[in-house]
């Protein structure tokens, strides 16, 4: 039985984490593109970038003051057994990002979309977000948190069939282009793209995509594996580099995860998760033993299952 | 390799040094600055209200940002990071701003159109100072000393209350617009455009265009 009062400590510290400790898959990212980069203007944004993570992390304090939107990814293990259930682990993330919001500090970003009326918080009507997945012959649970910012980087369209990656890559480019000017989208990017889907299932495989995956890491399919270096190379020979300057460094990484979708339809999504590219990830042990990283491992086989069926050893012993 | 000129501004900043600001200068700041955004801006100008100090006495460097903050239970102020916000969306109030506050320098993400300073910033002599990443707020928040005062922090919440802070080489910072009204973004701007036809050369057109394509609204999709 995985305690209540841990899952809510271990979210605290996640939150803690996220928002000051650069993960290292990103920062090493970073650098190399700082070390390949000619533009003096955006090379000296990048150099910068290196100094204010170095300062977050002795400072102890967050590396962006927008501190984003803070979410949680939760991966539940099919033989996990959580204290007080699903709704008791739901308060115990809520309330965790209530304190992180004083603690750390967080900017309370979180406000009623008409109203404008902030908990100062960061908790609300369906705020934080809590998506849920499931892994099969584990006792364990994930919790993953991600701070992203919301403003700019993102955008959805309905291509076609027809279309074909032609049209995944002038989308790219469109949403590159236009929000990697003045450095909106700030750059350089993990590049999130959704493929498929139902339309809202586009965006949130986008999403994901971008933050949950660490730099360097390929998609299994290697075809799209291959898709997704063309994309970073496409996205860094726009000319662009940090905060829209002239450069090429826009793409620190691309990846690119997929859903079936409607016969007649191809819709796409593309994300960018910015130079403050905050994660953080632990899995709570059945014996409270807690483990701290910075890789999701969000995309188990399980996910990307394309099957009717899939084993568990608990099936297997059965039969 | 960096070539930058490296530029430290005393606030309240006198208008020769802000003449001699050239296009990708690395700026910091010493001095009292104050942040204020819509949620000032409203209040002022579309409201009405007083302004809660005399704004010669903060400083006429005008930060567009919401620190993370937080209040301590002994009343006391703790900032963590400061980032900056878009400036683009307060543009229809700088006129006014800059008359009833005497701001000359105004700090934020992503600068304003090189159109908007000829109008806006070069009557008022104000420069356009552009944070840098974005988000370099760690770098910031190690620049601010203390928490000089908050105004209105009631009435408009941690973000957008008006935060007057004393700050020690507080930067980088690049100047984006200078005294002449010219545009670092639109420049770099300029010289990636020439390039991007070239991007789309070959890519087959989309089965169904969109809105922003085209400007004319009688044009069908399809």
């Amino acid at each position: 039985m995985i305690e209540n009062d841990l899952l809510e400590e271990t979210a605290h510290t996640l939150m803690t984490k996220a928002g000051i400790e650069i993960p290292d898959d990103y920062l090493n990212g970073i650098k190399a593109m700082a070390q390949a980069e000619e533009g003096d203007l955006s090379s000296f944004v990048l150099k910068a970038m290196l100094e204010n993570w170095e300062a977050a992390k002795e400072d102890r304090r967050p590396m962006c003051a927008d501190t984003g939107l803070p979410r949680y990814y939760v991966k539940i293990g099919n033989e996990a057994k959580i204290d007080g259930g699903f709704i008791a682990l739901e308060r115990a993330l809520r309330q965790a990002t209530a304190r992180a919001t004083t603690s750390v500090p967080l900017r309370p970003n979180r406000v009623h979309p008409l109203w404008r009326t902030d908990n100062n918080n960061n908790v609300g009507i369906n705020a934080p977000e809590i998506d849920w997945s499931f892994e099969p012959d584990a006792d364990w649970v994930d919790i993953t948190t991600v701070h992203k910012g919301g403003l700019f980087g993102t955008d959805y369209r309905m291509l076609f069939p027809g279309d074909g990656i032609d049209g995944i890559k002038r989308f790219v480019l469109d949403t590159l282009i236009s929000f990697g000017k003045r450095g909106l989208a700030c750059q350089p990017a993990i590049v999130g793209i959704g493929v498929g889907g139902s339309k809202d299932t586009c965006m949130v495989l986008g999403k994901q995509a971008a933050c949950l995956r660490t730099v360097g890491d390929r998609n299994p399919d290697p075809e799209i594996a291959k898709l997704e270096l063309e994309l970073q190379e496409l996205g860094n020979s726009i000319g662009m580099g940090a905060m829209g300057f002239v450069g090429k460094s826009m793409v620190v990484d691309c990846h690119v995860e997929v859903g079936y979708t409607h016969t007649g339809g191809m819709p796409v999504s593309v994300h960018c998760f910015c130079l403050s590219s905050r994660r953080a990830t632990a899995r709570i042990h059945a014996d409270g033993q807690v483990e701290y990283r910075t890789d999701p491992q969000w995309f188990t086989p399980y996910i990307r299952r394309d099957t009717v069926d899939w084993g568990t050893t608990a099936q297997a012993a059965a039969e | 390799m960096s070539t930058l000129r490296e530029v430290r501004l005393k606030s309240p900043v006198r208008q020769e040094d802000l003449d001699k600001l050239q296009l990708g200068d690395v700026v910091y700041i010493d001095g009292l600055i104050y942040t204020g955004r819509e949620g000032v801006y409203r209040r002022v100008i579309d409201e009405g209200h007083a302004l809660p100090i005399d704004p010669a006495q903060v400083g006429n460097v005008n930060f567009h940002c919401s620190p993370a903050a937080s209040v301590k239970p002994d009343g006391g102020y703790s900032i963590g990071a400061v980032t900056a916000t878009a400036s683009f969306r307060f543009a229809k109030w700088m006129e006014r701003w800059f008359a009833l506050s005497g701001a000359k320098v105004i700090i934020g993400k992503g600068g304003m159109s090189e159109a908007d300073y000829k109008r806006l910033f070069v009557p008022a002599g104000a420069v356009y100072l552009t944070t840098v990443g974005y988000g370099t707020g760690a770098l910031l928040g190690r620049g601010i000393k203390r928490v000089h005062d908050v105004h209105w922090l009631d009435e408009l919440g941690i973000a957008q209350a008006m935060w007057v802070i004393e700050v020690e080489k507080f930067g980088p910072l690049l100047v984006d617009g200078d005294a002449q009204g010219n545009s670092l973004f639109e420049r770099n701007n300029k010289e990636i455009n020439a390039g991007l036809d070239k991007l789309y050369e070959g890519l087959k057109k989309p089965a169904l265009s969109r809105f922003g394509e085209t400007d004319d609204r009688d044009h069908e999709l399809i």
